[in-house]
């Protein structure tokens, strides 16, 4: 039998149907479509698909399980390196890591290797017991950590990483959220259609029942601060709170009616569930005619929100051409499918308003000059180009910067100009025993990064407190 | 989820709440406050921390009923849990410095402005206190207003109790004949705090005003409580909520304040029938 040389297709919802509806868009292998793909792995002895994975899942070895038969074993083999297979599954940009490594990429396309993770992930959630994986977890026990106090900042997945691998050694982790809900940008951010939410708390159970703890409704710097935590013997501390501030364009008339943040938006939506408004009772208001600003994953993501909340005209405004965009292509893609309109080579210069609200945004033309320092071709203005897009929504999706919140309330801990918290490269800070990770660090990257920060984190973690109680 | 412990019915539509929250007892100075969500469907909507005991890890909210959420809140009884309460949020007031104040509340905004009546008189400082409402029984706080002030002065618009007619005109007559006030706190109404702040612009006496923004996280990561302050956009949540009075764009937060007035009178409306 030859290899089949595209990668088996996922099945989803029809485009029409979906827009009007906030259920996820893929459904997902079957068995026999994830066997047929799982065929199409080589078995690379020098495996370049794990070089992709930021946190080194041993792919070949669970796609080989997968093909014995046994999706169970398959799980063990990725939870032992990333305990949020069945969100890493669905939104990991593959393409640009683990499968961007794929042999089978080169001719022709890569083993599609997330889509396996989601299936065998999604698989065991449904599976899973508390009692199987006991007897492996006592295995990981460390005897000189057990019982010690370690306190997580956040529950994003850098935190949601770091919480679980530290668990698994005997540690007593607590995680502190500011909000009322576990996940950070996977619960506020990232659309129902995109990950459904239920998914985010079955990874959360399953960390749960590692023994993690978890404190919702506090504000790490305003309800307890740092030092407060290390008086109540907490031995280390994580930081994982995210870069959770909204940037905005500074043009006129952004503090209009119907000009939100990506994060306003998508947090009313997601968090808040206003999609089921007026069941649930955060109200979000998009009207007939919504531009986004900026283009990537969460410009993708409130476009297709906006839609699904009956919008009728979406455009997605971005100074930039089409190759520029940063938003995964997949996205782009799925977004184009549902009807949203691109207006590219488009820089928005004023919101206009009538009695309050958006009535229209005024966009420049721009067109591609000379490559940048970046190589990217620097988008210049068209002059006498200015025309006005008629709106009553506009959403800013330009990106995030680190909330200072916790930092400008900590003593000692150093930050970048950006504001970024500095750590070396074991992702301690600047102050002892305390160490962060994720987007914090980084400023916004992508889910897959922010886990891998976080368990490489909890390894320097267990290891400063091994080194402490040698002494 | 939180337990309440005690309810006051202050005036008709104005509740006062104590609420067992032992972390956020501790913590809260004059001026911070507190978000909650009272069921697993609701929004999560800002409220002053009236008061608190460090002891006993109670604080104690005030407010008003003025649409769904806080209506939702006011029908909620000793015993009944809230699901989420998240704080102390925002900056407390600073307080050193200040000899002789006189602060302003109107209408529940009162209930906001008291525990700094308190902070600024158990500093030392010299307190006057004026409290408005529109008609008698919807002044509230009076006992302890006069606990904790050297003076208090009360409002109505109807005359029904007090001076006949607006804060604004006791504030007045305050500013012409006491050379020597160095600061007014003004907490209400977003219309009262703007006239508050234009009287006191021409004296050009410092003036602090407490925003009351629509918000939603609270953390300084949705936006949905920014104003313009100076010609510069502050967070309310952060940033805030009080801030210099003559820096405000008062017409702009008038007009946010609205943003979503037709789902809530929706959901409002929706109440009503439950009601009835
Ligand atoms: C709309 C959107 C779509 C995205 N899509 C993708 C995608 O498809 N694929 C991908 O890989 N990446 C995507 N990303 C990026 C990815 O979600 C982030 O890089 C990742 O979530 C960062 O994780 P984190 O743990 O560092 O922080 P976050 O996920 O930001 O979590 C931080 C948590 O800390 C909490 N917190 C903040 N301050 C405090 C405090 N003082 N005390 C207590 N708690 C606090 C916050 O409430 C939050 O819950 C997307 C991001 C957004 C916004
Ligand atoms: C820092 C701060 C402290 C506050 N403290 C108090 C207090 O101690 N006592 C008190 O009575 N009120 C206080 N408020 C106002 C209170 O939050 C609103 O009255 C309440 O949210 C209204 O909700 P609702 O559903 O009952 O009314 P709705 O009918 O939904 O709204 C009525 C009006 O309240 C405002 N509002 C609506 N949703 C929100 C929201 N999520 N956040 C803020 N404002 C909103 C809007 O202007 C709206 O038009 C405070 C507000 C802020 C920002
Ligand atoms: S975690 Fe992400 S990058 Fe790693 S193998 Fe899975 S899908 Fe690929
Ligand atoms: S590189 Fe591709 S084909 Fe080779 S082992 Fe990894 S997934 Fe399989
Ligand atoms: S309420 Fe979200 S930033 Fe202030
Ligand atoms: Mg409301």
């Amino acid at each position: 039998m030859s290899l089949q040389k595209k990668k088996t297709p996922m099945k989803e919802q029809k485009a029409e149907k979906r827009i009007r509806n906030f259920d996820e868009v893929p459904f997902g292998y079957t068995k026999e479509e994830a066997l047929v793909e799982a065929d199409r792995c080589l078995q690379c002895k020098h495996k370049p698909c794990v070089e992709g994975c930021p946190v080194g899942v041993p792919i070949p070895q669970f796609i080989q399980a997968l093909k014995n038969g046994n999706p169970e074993e398959a799980n063990q083999i990725i939870k032992s390196k990333n305990n949020l297979p069945a969100i890493c599954g669905r939104v990991c940009p593959q393409e640009e890591q683990c499968e961007a490594k794929c042999v089978m990429g080169i001719k022709n396309e890569a083993v599609a290797i997330g889509r396996l993770e989601r299936y065998v992930a999604d698989y065991n959630l449904e599976k899973e017991t508390a009692e199987s994986s006991k007897s492996e977890l006592e295995k990981l026990k460390i005897a000189e950590l057990t019982d010690k106090k370690v306190a997580v900042i956040g529950s994003g997945p850098a935190s949601l990483a770091a919480a679980a691998d530290l668990a698994k050694s005997g540690l007593k982790v607590t995680i502190f959220e500011a909000l009322h809900k576990t996940g950070g940008v996977l619960r506020y951010g990232i659309p129902e259609f995109r990950l459904p939410k239920t998914i985010v708390e079955q990874e959360v159970e399953s960390i749960k029942k590692l023994g993690v703890e978890i404190k919702l409704n506090v504000v790490v710097g305003k309800s307890i601060t740092i030092e407060e935590l290390f008086e109540q013997n907490y031995k280390s501390i994580f930081i994982g709170v995210g870069a959770g501030l909204p940037r905005f364009l500074n043009i006129p008339g952004e503090n209009l009616n119907g000009v939100y943040s990506a994060n306003e938006f998508l947090t009313r939506v997601n968090l808040m569930k206003a999609f089921k408004y007026p069941e649930y009772k955060t109200p979000v208001a998009v009207g007939n005619k919504v531009a986004i600003v900026g283009a990537g994953n969460v410009a993708m993501d409130a476009a297709r929100t906006a839609k699904r909340l009956g919008a009728e005209d979406v455009y997605v405004v971005y100074r930039r051409s089409e190759e520029q965009m940063p938003a995964r292509s997949e996205e782009i893609h799925h977004a184009q499918e549902e009807g949203i309109e691109f207006k590219l080579l488009n820089n928005p210069i004023a919101i206009k308003g009538e009695k309050g609200k958006v009535k229209a945004m005024e966009c420049q033309k721009m067109e591609l000059g000379e490559k940048d320092n970046s190589g990217r071709r620097r988008p210049l203005p068209i002059k006498n180009s200015n025309w006005d897009l008629e709106l009553d929504t506009v959403i800013i999706a330009i990106g995030q910067n680190p909330n200072p919140l916790l930092t400008a309330n900590t003593k000692d801990l150093e930050t970048k100009s950006w504001g970024g918290i500095k750590v070396d490269s074991g992702q301690k800070t600047s102050r002892e025993g305390v160490y962060a990770g994720g987007d914090i660090v980084t400023g916004g990257a992508t889910v897959i990064q922010a886990m891998g920060a976080g368990k490489k984190a909890a390894q320097n973690i267990k290891n400063y407190l091994l080194e402490k109680s040698k002494k | 989820m939180y337990e309440i412990l005690a309810k006051e019915v202050l005036a008709p539509t104005i509740k006062k709440l104590k609420v067992k929250a032992p972390l956020i007892a501790k913590k809260t100075k004059a001026g911070n406050f507190i978000i909650l969500r009272v069921d697993e469907k609701g929004e999560r909507i800002p409220l002053t921390v009236a008061d608190y005991e460090r002891k006993t890890g109670i604080i104690t909210i005030i407010f008003q009923e003025v649409g769904y959420s806080t209506k939702l809140l006011g029908r909620m009884e000793p015993g009944d849990k809230i699901q989420d309460i998240v704080g102390p949020l925002g900056h407390h007031i600073d307080l050193e410095g200040y000899q002789k104040v006189v602060l302003l509340g109107g209408g529940s905004g009162t209930a906001l402005l008291y525990p700094k009546v308190r902070a600024f008189y158990e500093q030392g400082a010299e307190v006057i206190s004026i409290t408005g409402a529109r008609t008698k029984n919807l002044v509230i706080l009076e006992e302890e207003l006069e606990s904790f002030s050297d003076r208090v002065f009360i409002a109505t618009d109807d005359g029904s109790y007090g001076h006949k007619g607006y804060v604004t005109d006791i504030l007045k007559d305050l500013l012409i004949q006491e050379k020597d006030i160095d600061l007014v706190v003004a907490i209400g109404p977003v219309p009262m705090m703007k006239a508050v702040s234009d009287l006191t612009a021409e004296y050009e006496i410092e003036t602090i005003v407490s925003l009351n923004t629509i918000m939603v996280d609270g953390t300084g990561m949705c936006g949905a409580c920014r104003v313009t302050v100076g010609g510069e956009r502050k967070f309310t949540c952060v940033d805030g909520p009080a801030f210099d009075a003559h820096q405000v764009d008062f017409e702009e937060l008038i007009n946010r304040l609205n943003f979503y007035q037709n789902e809530e009178n929706l959901v409002h409306s929706q109440a009503v029938e439950e009601d009835n």
